[in-house]
């Protein structure tokens, strides 16, 4: 493992954006700006963009694989991702088939982050039953792992469908693979899972001292070890607001941030946001909100404290102005990777 | 108190957050689940550095105040028996994707705690550290907030207050007497207060109109005279 790599990409739900005069943008807009926005990225040289799906009305994405099938076609050099695909409320067969169709159209720059879904509307909506959330991921997982090894398989399971001598098309050409990482939130048994499985981790740490999560990593850690696995690099995935002006960046989250984590709070139990709470989140938790020296120290502090390697930062949460968001994008690509680079100690990408 | 042992059933999320937690306030803590105990020893040695694991059996029988970390819908696994005598705090909810999608253990006329309580007819059980999140309840005790949140709870046996008292405030939270068991209803998903994670006096203007609210208006349609 090459500890001086680091990778650093965007993620977005694509939430119902917002065009500069305050008009909200319906969700097919709202798409073609995340292409327009995963292009913008390209070009600027961020490492990744990662789409997660989500069947509610805050949110355009349901389908991130098509909207990156648009993205593999007018971009060269971005990693295409998914944050994350539930595949507990998916068909593993049907998920490979897109995904291996994906690996055609990009080259090989798709990446599928696998996770058991902190939404659950996708579980009635596809037919599935809430209750059998653990068990349905426990033995997907287990069929993409045996998809992903290619060829002819034979598989039965309780949940999924009986395969007999079965081959899955398109197939991944020969020695590739489609790069796939786990999706971690606050359970012991998804890290461990994750490093039985070989997979790389992304934590999303999205509220409180990220550092919290250093006995995680440790048990990760302790984990390949006991299993005799790979090392693997960590990564985490949290909110952000990259402005010039610092009060305007505030503003920003708490217009819109507050406001996404107040609507979803109402379906998920969750209590309304306090300011000290949102204040305490910027100065010290999980928002990564501020200029571009401001979150670029942050997200340095953290990737250093928890061993991170990779950094994926939400932008546009709760939708914000056009102007804001790309103002987001080019901070981050321009002033703060690098920053965060020279921070981790210079030597960099090898 | 100071030999007070506390057990924890269940190392999820919420029984792995509650043990770090309390051995961070220097209580004596074990805990306990479903899996085998070197394994789990493991992962605790790591998550809640300090907290001795043990079987299930040996944590209900050693330990002073009991605390539920298990999906509410396993209470019958408990044996009455080996819990009587018990100090119970019951930081169970109901949740669909564990406890299925049909509730068929309580409903607005009984808090699922008197369900336990029924159960466990030997033990003085309070209902406690079900109303917030388990994110919630480290970061906003980590984080020292100038004020700390308030954690209700309820129970019908007044000797036990103190020591519930005692544990929330140790643990690092301000402890809100709810009274009767009854209003641990109130704490339950759906009601206004769940979720929350704020301080004493906030938390009391909430109670204070609760019966405004559409879940309070369900529970006088349920209970009638008697709330």
């Amino acid at each position: 493992m090459n500890k001086t790599t680091y990778q650093f990409g965007l993620n977005t739900f694509g939430d119902l954006a917002f065009k500069d005069d305050g008009t909200p943008m319906t969700g097919a807009e709202s798409l073609r700006q995340v292409v327009a926005e995963g292009q913008l990225a390209d070009r600027l040289g961020i490492d990744l963009i990662a789409l997660g799906e989500h069947h509610r009305s805050e949110f355009a994405i349901s389908s991130p694989e098509i909207v990156l099938g648009a993205l593999a076609a007018t971009t060269r050099h971005i990693k295409l991702g998914t944050a994350v695909t539930v595949l507990s409320s998916d068909d593993p067969v049907r998920v490979f088939e897109r995904f291996s169709t994906l690996h055609a159209l990009a080259n090989g720059r798709e990446e599928i982050m696998l996770g058991r879904g902190s939404f659950t509307e996708s579980f009635p909506l596809y037919g599935y039953d809430l209750e059998n959330y653990n068990e349905l991921f426990e033995e997907k997982i287990e069929l993409w792992e045996k998809l992903l090894a290619g060829g002819a398989i034979d598989w039965e399971g309780k949940f999924t469908q009986k395969l007999t001598d079965t081959t899955v098309y398109p197939k991944l050409p020969a020695g590739e693979t489609i790069a796939t990482t786990l999706a971690v939130g606050g359970s012991p048994e998804s890290i461990i899972r994750a490093a039985y499985y070989e997979l790389p981790v992304v934590i999303a740490i999205i509220g409180g001292e990220p550092v919290r999560f250093r006995p995680y990593v440790d048990l990760y850690h302790k984990a390949v070890k006991q299993m005799n696995k790979p090392e693997l690099p960590l990564g985490m995935h949290a909110h952000g607001i990259i402005l010039d002006d610092e009060d305007e960046a505030k503003k920003v989250g708490w217009q819109y941030i507050k406001a996404e984590m107040d609507r979803i709070g109402i379906d998920r139990g969750w209590a309304p946001m306090t300011r000290d709470r949102f204040e305490f989140e910027i100065d010290k938790g999980s928002y990564y909100v501020g200029t571009p020296e401001q979150v670029a120290q942050k997200i340095a502090k953290n990737m250093n404290a928890l061993d991170m390697q990779r950094f994926d930062l939400v932008y546009g949460t709760g939708g914000q102005l056009l102007h804001q968001r790309t103002a987001t994008i080019r901070n981050y690509a321009q002033k703060v990777i690098p920053r965060v680079k020279e921070l981790l100690g210079g030597a960099a990408n090898a | 108190m100071p030999d007070l042992t506390i057990g924890i059933l269940g190392a999820g999320k919420l029984g792995s957050t509650l043990a770090r937690l309390g051995t961070q306030a220097g209580f004596k803590l074990l805990i306990a689940s479903r899996r085998p105990v070197d394994q789990l020893q493991w992962v605790i040695d790591t998550l809640a550095p300090g907290a001795v694991t043990t079987t299930a059996d040996a944590l209900v029988a050693q330990a002073d105040v009991i605390i539920l970390a298990i999906p509410l819908s396993h209470y019958r696994d408990l044996d009455p028996q080996a819990f009587a005598g018990k100090i119970v705090l019951d930081a169970t909810n109901y949740w669909v994707e564990v406890d299925g999608t049909v509730n068929e253990i309580s409903d607005l006329t009984h808090s699922s705690s008197e369900v336990i309580q029924d159960w466990l007819a030997q033990s003085k059980v309070a209902k406690a550290f079900n109303h917030m999140g388990y994110h919630d309840l480290e970061i906003e005790v980590d984080r020292k907030p100038t004020l700390p949140r308030a954690m209700a709870f309820a129970t019908d046996h007044d000797d036990i207050r103190p020591v519930v008292t005692q544990i929330l405030s140790g643990f690092g939270f301000a402890p809100l007497d709810l009274g009767p068991l009854r209003f641990g209803l109130l704490l339950e998903p759906g009601s206004p207060l769940f979720g929350e994670a704020i301080p004493t006096t906030e938390f009391r203007e909430k109670l204070a109109k609760i019966y405004d609210s559409t879940f309070g208006q369900k529970i006088i349609a349920a209970r009638g005279n008697k709330l």
